[in-house]
């Protein structure tokens, strides 16, 4: 058995790694986590199934260690315009309390990374960050920082841990009875110095929440007792892309802009100019060449992965997938490719390319599952 | 974690079973808790001749697109229709319903070189 894939590797030794280790690696471990390296990290992709953690967040509550995401406080008068010559979004519009999806693009227009921006009060800002972006985001931001505007690096203190699922309300009000969570997409600040958000990346109702690190395995064991099943980096990319929701370093890129990935809705061209803003404005007005299509398989098959080429019906190369696996909730392929707007759009057929097997699949409208807390 | 005493074992993961020189061949109990949930086996064709090392067929977990390398050489002659239909008999039942594919073998000392079970559980820790 040869094992192809970045995520299934052979447990490196301890001692002669250079990964850095959540501090809830302890409880992982004695979870049964399988760990892998990404971004850095050492973190589990999965501790049984990916299909039945999968489900647990569809159907009840999961729980990811996101503790390799990074969060960074902008604070100081002049923060929010800094923040707006930055940001792709219009940081104006976010009220005490409240948070909103944005990109920090290159001069090109490109996605250095994309992130999430809480307004906590006035002038004081808590962003969430990639952490294989981490590096390049506090350079880019932090070499255009302007006097009274301070640009505080919290990931190194920080440990995070998302509650996902139906029951997510549920398992918070067991261990902060009391505390109400805040509304959908919101923030707010624990005693303790923790915060909690309601944002996620699975589509489902729930909460992601920020402590000291040291109190990081103590909070994810207890979650875990109160009923959320411990969940990896595997379930987190099926629930993600069932959603349509990008990853960066395969959905978006340096070479790509929000126009073409789709994610026009989180830019906000009138707000006076940001980074990378003229390429955005032309590819508004333009329509952009590519955009990133989801593709879903029309009969089982063997699962779509990242780098499989797209074809024509007739055979002809249109592109190559950024993200591809198997549907636990569809039980069939599912990907996304940026493919050229000249020759498809939704309802178009095409070939996935699996190691030489083609096999047939249809463009579709995003997303391609509807969680039951955006149905109705 | 089962590794029975009657089959040989490759070092990538896969055991067989002679019987006469028809070698049975699947995935360790041990791969297939590596894997996770199998969806998918890419299943070789019947008549098709497989090199000793050679890689006739796929196995698809969730996240990972694993060769299933043959062993010892020889020439396909039967292949389990079953994991195609329900590939999580791969995972269920590795060493019975799960088998992948059986080889006409051309040297049966080929198996004999293989690990027993005592060197792959060693192999493996």
């Amino acid at each position: 058995m040869g094992l192809t894939s970045r995520w299934v590797v052979p447990r490196l030794p301890r001692v002669s790694d250079s990964l850095q280790h959540s501090p809830i690696e302890s409880v992982h471990e004695e979870l049964g986590a399988r760990m892998v390296p990404f971004a850095g990290w050492s973190m589990p992709v999965v501790y049984g199934s990916i299909i039945d953690e999968h489900r647990s967040v569809r159907e009840k509550a999961g729980i990811f260690d996101i503790s390799h995401m990074g969060q960074f406080v902008v604070r100081g008068p002049g923060s929010e315009a800094w923040l707006n010559r930055l940001l792709a979004n219009n940081v104006a519009q976010l009220s005490d309390g409240t948070g909103q999806y944005s990109f920090l693009l290159n001069e090109q227009g490109g996605v250095i990374d994309d992130l999430i921006i809480y307004r906590r009060g006035a002038d004081d800002y808590f962003l969430v960050l990639n952490a294989a972006k981490l590096g390049e985001d506090f350079e880019s931001m932090g070499a255009r920082r302007e006097d009274g505007v301070e640009l505080i690096d919290l990931s190194a203190d920080f440990a995070g841990m998302a509650v996902q699922g139906p029951a997510s309300a549920e398992v918070w009000s067991k261990l902060f009875p009391g505390t109400e969570l805040p509304p959908r997409n919101g923030i707010a600040g624990l005693p303790g110095g923790g915060v909690v958000c309601r944002t996620g990346y699975t589509g489902e109702d729930g909460f992601e929440y920020f402590c000291p690190a040291s109190e990081a395995a103590a909070a994810f064991r207890s979650f875990v007792d109160a009923g959320a099943t411990a969940c990896g980096l595997g379930a987190r990319d099926t629930l993600r892309l069932e959603m349509c929701y990008p990853l960066n370093g395969n959905d978006l890129s340096p070479e790509r802009t929000p126009i073409e990935a789709g994610l026009g809705f989180f830019v906000d061209l009138e707000k006076g100019d940001f980074i990378g803003r003229e390429r955005l404005a032309v590819q508004k007005a333009d329509g952009p060449e590519v955009r990133l299509f989801a593709i879903e398989y029309v009969d089982k098959g063997a699962p779509p992965r990242a780098g499989y080429p797209v074809l024509s019906e007739a055979g002809e190369p249109l592109g190559e997938l950024t993200s591809g696996v198997l549907s636990p909730s569809l039980g069939r392929g599912i990907a996304m490719a940026y493919l050229p707007r000249s020759a498809v759009k939704v309802g178009t057929r095409v070939q996935i390319d699996v190691r030489g097997r083609l096999f047939p699949a249809v463009v579709v409208k995003k997303p391609f599952y509807k969680p039951a807390s955006q149905k109705g | 974690m089962k590794v029975p005493e009657d089959l040989r074992y490759h070092q990538s993961h896969e055991w067989v079973r002679l019987e006469g020189d028809t070698a049975t061949i699947g995935v360790t109990d041990h791969a297939q808790e590596e894997l996770t949930d199998v969806v998918f086996v890419e299943l070789p064709e019947i008549g098709r001749t497989a090199d000793a090392g050679g890689a006739p067929a796929v196995v698809d977990s969730v996240k990972a697109a694993s060769d299933i390398y043959s062993p010892v050489a020889g020439e396909v002659v039967e292949v389990n229709d079953a994991v195609e239909a329900d590939p999580a008999l791969v995972n269920t039942d590795p060493y019975g319903e799960g088998w992948i594919y059986k080889l006409k073998v051309k040297d049966a000392s080929q198996v004999e070189g293989l690990m027993d079970a005592a060197a792959y559980r060693a192999m493996i820790g």
